[in-house]
C-alpha cells in the first residue's frame, strides 16, 4: 500500500508543478511527506526539482531520427541491470548523483526485495557528445521469463540491447533466454561484463563464453563496474555507434506501439508507446486497432523516468500517453494506435496475455472475502495479464481461479497482495491448462468446438469420449557447473523432461536444453534445481506449445466418498506419486473420529494408494471436578460448533485446515 | 497440637463406615436444593510441580491465622447466601491442603457445622501429599474430623516423580499410602497418572499391579494432559522432553481399567475406580450437577443463592490470587470475583457432559428433575447421529437412561460432540409453553 500511495503523492505533485509552472519553484515540500517513502521517493522529490527547473515543455522535434537510439538493457537476475541502468541515468543527468539511486526504475517493493522487475520502466535520457544532442530511450524491461511476451513488445520498440552478464557468474540461463529473444528480433546486441570489480570476477572467462554461445567476438564486449561506474560512459558511446537509429517515417500517418501501460488513479491508464510513423500530440483523436475504440489524447510527453509533458511526440521517439482510457485492458500490450480516419496495418505480434498457470485464491477467513476482492481488483488495475474467474470450493468457500503467465508472475502477485494490500490468501497448488481433443459427436456440439481447454479437473472428459490428451510443454534451458549435471538429469527424467541439447559453455560450465512438460515445473522444479546444485544452476523456459500425454482424472476418497476438491489431473505416470503424497498429507491433517478413516487415491475403479486414520480410542477429559466443568463446556461448545461447519465427506468430517494442507502450494518459504 | 472441635468430637463417635452402593446414595429426606457439597481450597504448595496449572502459590511465608479466618469468614457467608441447609460432603483441595495445619480444618469444619447442618457421617476428604503427611499429622487431621484421604501418590517411578517435579519418592508414597490405610481403613483413595512423556505400557502396568498389591477401596488414573504454562509443556515444545504418546495412553487406560476391573473395582467415572462401595460423594456430587460451594482462593461453587432470593444456579468464581482473596473477604465476607447465572439449557448440557462420565449415566429420574418436559427419548431418540453412536455400541438409550458403553466412556469427548447439539436443537424445538389468554 506504501508504495502505490508513495507513487500516487509523487504523481499529484509533479502535476501541481507543472500546472503551477516556475512560480512555486520555491515551494517547500512537505517533509512529512517523506518520511516513510521508499528509497524512490526521495529519488522523486529531487528528480521534481530538477524537473521543475526545465520550466518548459520539452520540445521533442529538436531530436531529428538520426539522433536517437531506442534500447533496452538484458541480463540474467542479480547481474546488475538495474545498478547500470541507474549510472546510464546519473551520467546523462536525468537524475542527480546522489548514494541513494539504488535501482530507480525498480519501483515495487518486491522488485527491490527480490532484485527482479516485474513492471518494465522507460527513461529518455538526454545526451550531448561531440556536439550532438542525443534522445537515448532506455526501454527496460521486465527480467523474466514469465513476461516473455512483454520483453518481447518492449523489444520490438528497440533498435538494440546491452547484454549484461556478470564476471564472476558468467552466461546464465535467463542471459541465453534474453539473447535469443534480441536475436530473432534482429537486434544488434551489446555484450556488458558487469561486476568486474569483484574479488572472484573472470572477465576473460565471459568473454569466452559469450563468444562460444552467441558468436560475438571478444572484442566487442565492454567490461564495466557499474557499482563504482567503472567504463560506463563507453556503454553511451557503443550505444550510440553500434546500435542504429529507428527506421521510421515521420510524415506517414500516425503509428504507434504500445509496449507497456499503467493505472493512475487520477488521469486513468497512462500507455507507453514507441513511434513507428507520424506524430502525435495533444488533441489528436486516436483509435486502439485492437478495441476499435476512439480516445482523445489528453497529454503526451516523455518518461525520464516519471512522466514530463511535452508537446509532441515523433516517430522513432517513446514516451507515454494519456488519452482517458479506464481500464489498463484498453491498452494491452503489443496493440496499435493509429489516428482516428487514418488507419494503419497494425503493428506485427499482438497476442493477448494468455495465462499458463491456474491457482485457487480464497481469504482465510471468509469475513476477509470482500477487502480481498478490492485488492485484487487494484492489483490487476495495473496487470491486465491476471486473468480473474470467480470460484467456490465446499472446503474453502468463496474465492478466484487466477490465471498467471507462469509461477513468478504468480509469485509476485501474492506477494504485493500480502505487502501492499495486508491481504492473507490461501493459494492453492498451481495447475496447467490441459487440452483435450474431443471424438464424441456430442461433446463437440456441446462445446462448439474439437479441442477443449481443460482448467478445472471437474469438466476433464472422460477417456471414450476423446481421441488424445495435450499438455503444454516448455522448452527449458539449465546452466551448471558440470559436477552438478548427472544429477540435474536425474531430475530431469523424473520429471518427465526430454534432453534436446547439451554443450559446454566453457571448461566446465554446460548449457542443458530439455523439452518439460509445464505441470511438472509449476510446483517445486525450481527448489529443486537450486538445492541439488547448492544454487549454481540457473533455469529458464520458453512456450513450447503442447504435446500428446496421457492424462488421467485421479479422484481421493475417503471411506469410498469422493472428495470433489480434491479430483486432480495427472500423467499416468506421476499418478501413483501423486496420490501417495495427497494421501499421507491428508493421513497427517485428518482428526482421528470414532471409526476408521480409508483415504485412497483412485482412477476410476482401480485404488492406487492407500492411508488409514485410525479410530479415536481415548478423547475424554481425565480430570473434571467443580473448578474444571466451566473449561470444559466452553471447550466442548466451541468445538461442537465448530464441528457444525466442518465440511461433511459421507459420514467424516473434514477441517478446512486439512483442504489447505493438501491444496496449498507446498514450497512454503 | 489441633484440638478437636466438637463437630469433629461428635463425629468420630457417629464414625460408621458409610457406603454408597449403585447410584450414589439413597435420597436424603432435604430437597436438592437445601443441600450442597463443600469445597475448600488451599491454595499453598512446597514447590511447583512440572504438569500442574491450578491455582496454587509457593509462599515464603503464610499467614496462617488469617487465612484460617478468611476460610472460615467465606464458608459461613457462602453457606448462609446459599440457604443450604445441610452440606453432605467436604473436600479440602489444593494447592497443597495437607500443610494446612490440622487446626485450621478443624475450624472449618466447626463453622459449617455451626453454619449448617453438618451430619456426622458427612464425607471429609483431604488431599494429601506424601512427603506433608507423616503419621502423627494424618492422625491430627482425622482428630479434626477429616475421614477420607485422597493421596497424590502420582508413579511408582523414582525416576518420573522427578520428571513430575514431586517432591516424594516411590518409597515414600508407599509409607505414606500404609500409614493412611491404617488410620482411616476402606477411606483411602490414590492418585497414578499415565501417559508421561516417555513411559511404556509394560512398567507402567506394573506400577499398577504393584499399586493394587498395596492399596485401599479408590484409585484415580489420571491421563497426564500437558497444559500451557507448566515447566513440562515448555520441556516438550523445545523438544527436551518427547510428547507424550496419545496412542499408548490410550492403551494404558485400557489396559489399566481392565486390570482393575479384575481386581474387583468399580469404574464408576471416567477416572475413577472403586470397590466396596467406596465411592467418593464429593466427586459424585458434581457429576450429579447436585449444588456445590466453592470456598477459598480461585474456588469453584455452583448453587441456587437462595439467601438472598435467588432462583437461578450461578456458576462462581472466587478471586484467584490469595492476598487479594483475603482482603475481600475482610472487606465483604467473601472473595466472590465472577458471577454467571446459568440458563436451563446450560443446566441441562451440564447434567448431560458430567452426568455421562459416569458409570450409571443419566438415569430417567435424574433427567426429569432437571427437565421435566422433554425425556431422553424425546431429545436423542430420533436423531440419526445418535443412532449412529447407539448401533456403534458406543451409547446405550434404555429404559434406564442414556448412558456410555466400556468403549464409548473411553471417547466421551467425542460423543459429546454430537449429543451437545442434538440437546440444543431439541431445546430449541421445544414448544414453548401455552400463554394463557392469547
Amino acid at each position: 500500500m506504501r508504495i502505490l500511495a508513495g507513487r500516487g503523492w509523487w504523481r499529484g505533485r509533479a502535476l501541481a508543478a507543472w500546472a503551477t509552472g516556475a512560480a512555486d519553484r520555491a515551494l517547500p515540500w512537505a517533509p512529512g511527506a517523506r518520511t516513510g517513502g521508499a528509497a524512490g521517493d526521495s529519488w522523486a522529490l529531487d528528480r521534481l526539482c530538477s524537473s521543475a527547473a526545465r520550466k518548459e515543455k520539452v520540445d521533442m522535434s529538436r531530436f531529428p531520427v538520426e539522433n536517437i537510439r531506442n534500447f533496452s538493457i538484458i541480463a540474467h537476475v542479480d547481474h546488475g541491470k538495474s545498478t547500470l541502468a541507474d549510472r546510464l541515468l546519473e551520467l546523462t543527468g536525468t537524475i542527480d548523483k546522489t548514494k541513494n539511486n539504488k535501482q530507480v526504475l525498480d519501483k515495487l517493493q518486491v522488485e527491490r526485495e527480490r532484485g527482479i522487475t516485474v513492471k518494465a520502466q522507460t527513461a529518455s535520457l538526454f545526451y550531448n557528445c561531440e556536439g550532438k544532442q542525443y534522445l537515448l530511450n532506455l526501454i527496460d524491461t521486465p527480467g523474466h521469463v514469465d513476461f516473455s511476451y512483454e520483453v518481447s513488445r518492449s523489444l520490438s520498440a528497440c533498435q538494440g540491447v546491452l547484454l549484461v552478464v556478470d564476471a564472476n557468474e558468467g552466461i546464465q540461463a535467463q542471459t541465453v533466454a534474453n539473447f535469443f529473444l534480441a536475436f530473432e528480433a534482429q537486434l544488434s546486441v551489446i555484450p556488458v561484463i558487469n561486476k568486474i570489480d569483484l574479488k572472484n570476477a573472470d572477465p576473460e572467462r565471459v568473454v569466452k563464453q559469450i563468444e562460444k554461445v552467441f558468436d560475438i567476438p571478444s572484442d566487442e564486449c565492454i567490461k564495466i563496474s557499474a557499482k563504482l561506474g567503472t567504463n560506463v560512459e563507453s556503454v553511451l558511446q557503443a550505444v550510440i555507434e553500434r546500435i542504429p537509429p529507428p527506421k521510421v517515417h515521420r510524415n506517414s500517418p500516425l503509428r504507434a506501439l504500445v509496449f507497456d501501460s499503467t493505472f493512475d488513479q487520477y488521469r486513468g491508464v497512462i500507455a507507453n508507446v514507441a513511434l513507428f510513423d507520424g506524430v502525435v500530440s495533444k488533441g489528436d483523436k486516436i483509435v486502439s486497432a485492437h478495441t476499435q475504440k476512439t480516445y482523445e489524447v489528453n497529454e503526451v510527453g516523455v518518461l525520464n523516468p516519471n512522466e514530463q509533458p511535452t508537446h509532441k511526440l515523433y516517430a522513432g521517439q517513446v514516451g507515454y500517453l494519456i488519452a482517458g482510457m479506464k481500464d489498463v485492458t484498453e491498452a494491452q500490450i503489443g496493440d496499435t494506435l493509429y489516428l482516428h480516419k487514418q488507419p494503419v496495418e497494425p503493428l506485427p505480434g499482438f497476442k493477448s496475455a494468455k495465462p499458463m498457470v491456474f491457482a485457487g485464491m480464497y481469504p482465510v477467513d471468509q469475513s476477509e472475502y470482500n477487502n480481498l476482492k478490492s485488492a485484487i481488483e487494484k492489483l490487476t488495475l495495473n496487470d491486465s495479464s491476471v486473468t480473474v474467474h470467480r470460484d467456490s470450493s465446499l472446503a474453502l468457500g468463496a474465492g478466484w481461479r487466477l490465471g498467471f503467465l507462469g509461477l513468478l508472475h504468480m509469485e509476485v502477485f501474492n506477494q504485493r497482495l500480502e505487502q501492499e494490500y495486508n491481504a492473507s490468501v490461501i493459494l492453492t497448488t498451481p495447475t496447467v491448462p490441459y487440452k483435450a481433443v474431443l471424438s464424441s459427436a456430442k461433446l463437440i456440439k456441446e462445446y462448439r468446438e474439437k479441442e477443449i481447454t481443460i482448467i478445472n479437473p471437474a469438466q476433464f472428459p472422460d477417456k471414450s469420449k476423446v481421441t488424445e490428451y495435450l499438455e503444454p510443454v516448455v522448452l527449458g534451458t539449465i546452466i551448471t557447473p558440470d559436477e552438478f549435471t548427472g544429477k540435474i538429469m536425474m531430475l530431469c527424467q523424473a520429471r518427465r523432461a526430454v534432453q534436446k541439447n547439451m554443450v559446454f559453455i566453457d571448461q566446465n560450465r554446460v548449457m542443458l536444453k530439455y523439452l518439460l512438460p509445464l505441470n511438472e515445473i509449476v510446483v517445486d522444479f525450481y527448489d529443486s534445481l537450486k538445492s541439488l546444485s547448492s544454487g549454481y544452476a540457473s533455469f529458464d523456459y520458453e512456450d513450447a506449445g503442447y504435446q500428446t500425454a496421457e492424462l488421467v482424472k485421479m479422484d481421493i476418497l475417503l471411506n469410498g466418498n469422493i472428495v470433489e476438491e480434491l479430483v486432480t489431473i495427472v500423467h499416468k505416470d506421476k499418478a501413483q506419486t501423486v496420490g501417495k503424497a495427497i494421501c499421507e498429507r491428508l493421513k497427517d491433517s485428518l482428526p482421528r473420529q470414532l471409526f476408521e478413516i480409508a483415504i485412497q487415491a483412485a482412477i476410476g475403479s482401480k485404488i492406487i494408494a492407500r492411508e488409514t486414520v485410525k479410530a479415536y480410542r481415548k478423547n475424554v477429559l481425565a480430570k473434571c471436578y467443580g473448578g474444571d466443568i466451566t473449561r470444559k463446556m466452553k471447550l466442548l461448545k466451541r468445538q461442537a460448533e465448530g464441528k457444525k461447519k466442518l465440511r461433511k465427506v459421507g459420514n467424516i468430517e473434514v477441517p478446512k485446515d486439512a483442504f489447505i494442507k493438501v491444496l496449498k502450494t507446498q514450497t512454503d518459504k | 497440637r489441633a484440638r478437636a472441635g466438637a463437630w469433629a468430637a461428635a463425629a468420630r463417635v457417629a464414625q460408621g463406615r458409610r457406603r454408597v452402593e449403585g447410584a450414589g446414595r439413597s435420597p436424603s429426606p432435604v430437597a436438592r436444593s437445601q443441600r450442597a457439597a463443600l469445597y475448600v481450597h488451599w491454595p499453598y504448595c512446597e514447590k511447583r510441580c512440572s504438569y500442574c496449572n491450578f491455582n496454587k502459590y509457593i509462599p515464603r511465608g503464610v499467614d496462617e491465622a488469617a487465612m484460617r479466618s478468611c476460610l472460615v469468614t467465606e464458608a459461613q457467608t457462602l453457606l448462609r447466601l446459599s440457604g443450604v441447609q445441610r452440606v453432605e460432603s467436604v473436600f479440602f483441595g489444593g494447592g497443597t491442603p495437607s500443610l494446612a495445619s490440622p487446626h485450621t480444618v478443624a475450624a472449618v469444619l466447626e463453622a459449617v457445622a455451626q453454619t449448617a447442618h453438618l451430619p456426622a457421617d458427612s464425607e471429609v476428604t483431604l488431599e494429601v501429599n506424601p512427603t506433608s503427611a507423616p503419621a502423627s499429622r494424618l492422625a491430627a487431621f482425622g482428630a479434626a474430623g477429616v475421614n477420607r484421604l485422597s493421596i497424590g501418590l502420582q508413579s511408582l517411578d523414582d525416576t518420573e516423580l522427578q520428571l513430575l517435579g514431586r517432591t516424594h519418592s516411590a518409597s515414600d508414597a508407599l509409607q505414606t499410602l500404609a500409614e493412611a490405610r491404617r488410620l482411616f481403613p476402606g477411606r483411602v483413595s490414590v492418585d497414578l497418572m499415565l501417559g508421561l512423556p516417555a513411559q511404556q505400557v509394560g512398567p507402567w502396568l506394573w506400577q499398577l499391579e504393584e499399586l493394587l498389591r498395596r492399596c485401599d477401596d479408590h484409585v484415580s488414573l489420571y491421563q497426564l494432559s500437558l497444559e500451557r504454562g507448566t515447566a513440562l509443556f515448555t520441556r516438550v515444545q523445545r523438544g527436551a522432553l518427547p510428547a507424550p504418546d496419545p496412542e499408548r495412553a490410550a492403551e494404558m487406560y485400557q489396559e489399566g481399567r481392565a486390570l482393575l476391573r479384575e481386581a474387583g473395582f468399580r469404574q464408576y467415572e471416567v477416572s475413577n475406580f472403586a470397590r466396596h462401595g467406596a465411592l467418593s460423594t464429593h466427586n459424585w456430587t458434581y457429576w450429579q450437577c447436585g449444588q456445590y460451594i466453592g470456598v477459598g482462593p480461585g474456588a469453584h461453587g455452583r448453587f441456587v443463592p437462595q439467601g438472598a432470593g435467588g432462583l437461578a444456579r450461578e456458576a462462581r468464581i472466587q478471586t484467584l490470587e490469595p492476598d487479594n482473596w483475603m482482603k475481600e473477604v475482610k472487606l465483604f465476607g467473601h472473595g466472590t470475583r465472577k458471577r454467571v447465572s446459568l440458563g436451563e439449557l446450560e443446566l441441562l448440557e451440564e447434567v448431560l457432559a458430567m452426568g455421562l462420565r459416569t458409570d450409571v449415566g443419566i438415569t430417567h429420574q435424574h433427567w426429569q428433575q432437571f427437565e421435566p418436559q422433554l425425556t431422553l427419548g424425546d431429545v436423542f431418540g430420533a436423531s440419526e447421529e445418535v443412532n449412529r453412536l447407539l448401533e456403534q455400541g458406543l451409547l446405550l438409550l434404555d429404559h434406564r437412561g442414556l448412558r456410555c458403553s466400556w468403549e464409548g466412556l473411553a471417547v466421551l469427548d467425542s460423543l459429546l460432540l454430537t449429543l451437545l447439539p442434538r440437546l440444543q436443537e431439541a431445546w430449541q424445538q421445544k414448544t414453548p409453553s401455552p400463554v394463557p389468554g392469547g
